[in-house]
C-alpha cells in the first residue's frame, strides 16, 4: 500500500474541527468557568486531592469461551494487580439468545464469556471475593437480567448485596445508535432501564445501575463533540424516564456514570472531559435544581484504543495508548481501561493483556502525572479548548432538541445516519491523508508487516462445552420453580406499575436461562424494528 | 425484510466503475458493528453500483433469500464477532441451496489473515479490512465484478 501524499502535516485543528491557536495566551481563559477541584463547577475534577485519595480503577475488559476459560484469565489479572473487573460477554448474551439458537450458535463464547444462566455465573466467579472487587459488565440489551443473575450469585456465596460494587453498562439508546445488541423496542427498553436504576439505588447502592456510553458511538464514527453531546443528551433521557417512574433525581443522578472512548488527539480528548463534566453539573443543576454536589459529579471509565488501534504494525498500538491513557488522566477518569497492542485484529494473548495493564501501572506510579489534581488546568489551549469542547457540545445537543429529541431521532434513523455519513467523512481522511495513521497511510512498510507472532485462539471446543451444560442445567433443574418464576415475570412486564427486577431474581435463582426471560419479555413487548436507512 | 437503498454522499471525484452493479452489503449474525457495512455501502454507491442493506441481525438464508429476489451481482458479508469461517460457510451453502452459486461473495471486518485461504477455499471473492483505502476496495471489485 502507499503513501496517498509523501509528506504528513501537523494541522491546525483537532480532528472534530476545533481550532488550535498557534500562540495561546492568558486572553482566553476565563478564571470563573474554571473554578477549583472537587466542587461547582467541576472543570478540574470532582475530588479536591484527584488521585491521592483513589487512583483510577484499573480495569482491563475481558472474557472468552466458557466460564471457566474466563474465570481463570480473571486470576491471572487480578494477581497481576488489576483492581477491578470487566466482563466481557458473548453476543448471544447480549442479544438474548441461549446457546442452542440457530442464530447463537456460531457466535457461543466468541467476542466473550457465555453466561446463559446462574451455574455460568457461579464457575465466572469461583474463588473471587465479590464483597472485595468491583466488577463492571458490559451488557445492555440484557444488562437487566444479568445484574439479576449477579445479585442471585452474590446470594448464593452469602455476600451481602449492600457490599457489591461495579457497573452494569445498561445504556439502550447508544445500542440503537451504534453497538447494535438492541432486543425489545425503545420504550419498554426505557422502563426496564428505570427500573434496574431505582431497583439498584435500594439493593446495591454502592453499585452503578447506568454506564451512559459515548465510546461506542465514538468509535462509529462521531467527533469528540458528538460522543459527549449524544451521551449527555442520552443522559437526560434517562433522567427524565426515571422522572417519570417516580425516581428522586437527587437520589439516583449519584449513581449514574459514563463511558468514553479516548482517541488520538490529546488536548482534544483531555478538554473533552472537562467540558462534559461541566456540561453535565450545569445541565442537571439548571434543568433538574439538583444542587447536591454528589449528584452533580461527573463520574466516568473510558477505553484507550479502540478503533485508533489499528493491524499494521501493531506494536505501535502501545505507544498510542500510552499517549491516551495519559489523555485519560489529565482528564480526570476514574476507571481506564487500556486495549491490548493486537486488539485490531484478535482477543488479546496473555503477554499483549499484561502490557497493557502495565501501562497503566507505569503511568499512575513511575510517570507522576496523577500527583496534582487537574495538572493542565490553567493552560491557555487547554481552558481554550474545553470553553470551544462545551459550546460545540451544547451545540450539537440543541440539534437534537430540534429534532425531537433522542428517543424520536432513533427510531427515526436520524441519528444512525448522521453517523454512518461522519465515519464515511473519517474513513475519506484518511485515505486522503489529512488523518496520520503512522504505518498505515505514512510510513507503511512495503512488507505490510501485520502479524505479532503469538495469535491468540478460543479454544474451539468451548461452544459444544457451553452447549453440554446448558443442556444439563435444563435437564437438572427444578422445572417446576423454573416455570413459576416465568409466569410471573411474564405477568409482571404486562404490567407497567411493576418493577422487574424481583422478578428477574427470582428466575435467575431457579436456573431460568437468559434466552427464556428475554422470549417471555418479547411475548410481552415485541422486538425493536431497525429503521435500515442509507 | 426491511432492506434500504441510499441517499448520495459526496465521495470526491465522481468516478463510478460499478455502474449497472447490484450488490446486496449484508450483516450475517449478532455482530452489531455496521459502521463498516454502511461505509463500504456508501461508498458503493457512490462508485455507480446499486446498493441494497439488509441492516442488522440477519440469518444467512435470510441474505441469501433477498439475494436470489434482488437479483443481485454480489453480496459483500461484514463480520467483526470472529464468526467469519462458520457464517460464510453457512452463507454460500444457502445461495448454492437457492441455485445461485454465481452470486460472488465478498467479506469485509475483522479476518485474520490466517483465515484467508480457507474462506478463499469456499469461494470466497475477496477479503477486505478496515485499514484498506475505499478506492482500492472499489478497484478490485470493479475487476473481480467485470
Amino acid at each position: 500500500m502507499s503513501s496517498p501524499t509523501p509528506k504528513p502535516r501537523l494541522g491546525t485543528h483537532t480532528m472534530a474541527g476545533l481550532e488550535v491557536p498557534l500562540r495561546a495566551g492568558p486572553e482566553l481563559v476565563d478564571p470563573d468557568r474554571i473554578g477549583e477541584p472537587g466542587t461547582m463547577p467541576f472543570t478540574r475534577g470532582i475530588f479536591a486531592d484527584g488521585y491521592q485519595g483513589r487512583l483510577w480503577t484499573i480495569r482491563q475488559y475481558s472474557g472468552f469461551g466458557t466460564a471457566e476459560d474466563t474465570n481463570a484469565r480473571y486470576r491471572f489479572l487480578l494477581d497481576q494487580g488489576q483492581t477491578g473487573l470487566s466482563v466481557a460477554l458473548d453476543l448471544p448474551t447480549q442479544c438474548g439468545y441461549d446457546p442452542v439458537d440457530p442464530m447463537a450458535r456460531p457466535e457461543v463464547g466468541k467476542v466473550g464469556v457465555s453466561l446463559s444462566n446462574l451455574a455460568e455465573m457461579e464457575i465466572l466467579f469461583d474463588g473471587i471475593d465479590l464483597g472485595a472487587i468491583s466488577t463492571s459488565f458490559t451488557i445492555n440489551g440484557t444488562a437487566a437480567i444479568i445484574y439479576a443473575m449477579y445479585l442471585a450469585t452474590a446470594d448464593k456465596l452469602g455476600v451481602p448485596r449492600e457490599k457489591l460494587t461495579g457497573t452494569i453498562q445498561n445504556d439502550i439508546l447508544k445500542e440503537y445508535v451504534a453497538r447494535g445488541t438492541w432486543i425489545f423496542p425503545v420504550r419498554p427498553s426505557m422502563r426496564l432501564i428505570a427500573d434496574t436504576i431505582l431497583y439498584a439505588n435500594e439493593a446495591t447502592p454502592r453499585f452503578n445501575p447506568i454506564s451512559i456510553a459515548g465510546a461506542h458511538v465514538r468509535d462509529a464514527g462521531a467527533t469528540a463533540i458528538e460522543e459527549m453531546a449524544y451521551t449527555l443528551a442520552n443522559g437526560l433521557a434517562y433522567v427524565d424516564e426515571l422522572q417519570r417512574r417516580g425516581g428522586d433525581v437527587a437520589r439516583f443522578a449519584r449513581r449514574l456514570s459514563f463511558f468514553f472512548y479516548v482517541h488520538q488527539d490529546f488536548f482534544e480528548e483531555v478538554a473533552k472531559f472537562r467540558a462534559g463534566r461541566r456540561l453535565w453539573a450545569k445541565l442537571l443543576n439548571e434543568r433538574y435544581g439538583v444542587t447536591d454536589e454528589k449528584a452533580l459529579m461527573f463520574r466516568f471509565g473510558v477505553v484507550c484504543g479502540g478503533s485508533s488501534l489499528v493491524a499494521p504494525q501493531p506494536l505501535n498500538n502501545i505507544v498510542r495508548v500510552t499517549v491516551e491513557t495519559m489523555a485519560a488522566v489529565f482528564g480526570g477518569a476514574q476507571s481506564i481501561f487500556t486495549c491490548a497492542y493486537d486488539e485490531a485484529f484478535q482477543i488479546p494473548t496473555e503477554t499483549s493483556a499484561e502490557i497493557a495493564l502495565r501501562t497503566q501501572q507505569i503511568l499512575a506510579y513511575e510517570s507522576g502525572i496523577g500527583r496534582s489534581v487537574d495538572a493542565l488546568g490553567g493552560s491557555y489551549v487547554v481552558e481554550h479548548l474545553t470553553n470551544q469542547m462545551e459550546d460545540g457540545i451544547t451545540e450539537v445537543m440543541r440539534e437534537i432538541d430540534d429534532y425531537g429529541g433522542v428517543e424520536k431521532a432513533i427510531e427515526d434513523g436520524w441519528l444512525q445516519m448522521r453517523i454512518a455519513e461522519r465515519a464515511l467523512e473519517r474513513k475519506q481522511k484518511v485515505d486522503r491523508g489529512d488523518t496520520v495513521i503512522v504505518g498505515q497511510n505514512f510510513f507503511a512498510r512495503d512488507d505490510g508487516e501485520r502479524g505479532v507472532g503469538e495469535t491468540f485462539h478460543v479454544d474451539p471446543n468451548a461452544a459444544a462445552r457451553v452447549v453440554e451444560k446448558y443442556e444439563r442445567i435444563r435437564d437438572t433443574r427444578d422445572a417446576v420453580a423454573a416455570e413459576r418464576t416465568l409466569a410471573a415475570l411474564g405477568r409482571a412486564a404486562a404490567n407497567d406499575d411493576e418493577n422487574l427486577m424481583p422478578y428477574l431474581v427470582d428466575c435467575c435463582h431457579a436456573y431460568v436461562t437468559v434466552g427464556e426471560m428475554v422470549e417471555r419479555m418479547k411475548a410481552q413487548w415485541g422486538e425493536f424494528q431497525e429503521p435500515v436507512r442509507l | 425484510m426491511n432492506t434500504s437503498t441510499a441517499t448520495t454522499v459526496d465521495n470526491g471525484p465522481t468516478s463510478t466503475p460499478l455502474r449497472g452493479k447490484r450488490i446486496l452489503v449484508a450483516k450475517p449474525g449478532l455482530d452489531g458493528h455496521d459502521i463498516g457495512a454502511k461505509v463500504v455501502a456508501l461508498a458503493l454507491r457512490n462508485a455507480g453500483a446499486e446498493v441494497i442493506y439488509t441492516g442488522l441481525r440477519k440469518s444467512p438464508q435470510q441474505i441469501a433469500r433477498v439475494a436470489v429476489d434482488e437479483g443481485v451481482d454480489a453480496v459483500g458479508l461484514s463480520i467483526l464477532s470472529g464468526s467469519h469461517l462458520e457464517l460464510v460457510r453457512q452463507v454460500v451453502e444457502c445461495l448454492g441451496a437457492e441455485d445461485a452459486a454465481d452470486i460472488a461473495v465478498f467479506v469485509g471486518g475483522t479476518v485474520p489473515h490466517e483465515d484467508h485461504a480457507d474462506l478463499e477455499a469456499l469461494g470466497v471473492r475477496g477479503i477486505y479490512t478496515s485499514d484498506q483505502p475505499l478506492a482500492e476496495v472499489i478497484a478490485a471489485l470493479a475487476a473481480a465484478l467485470a
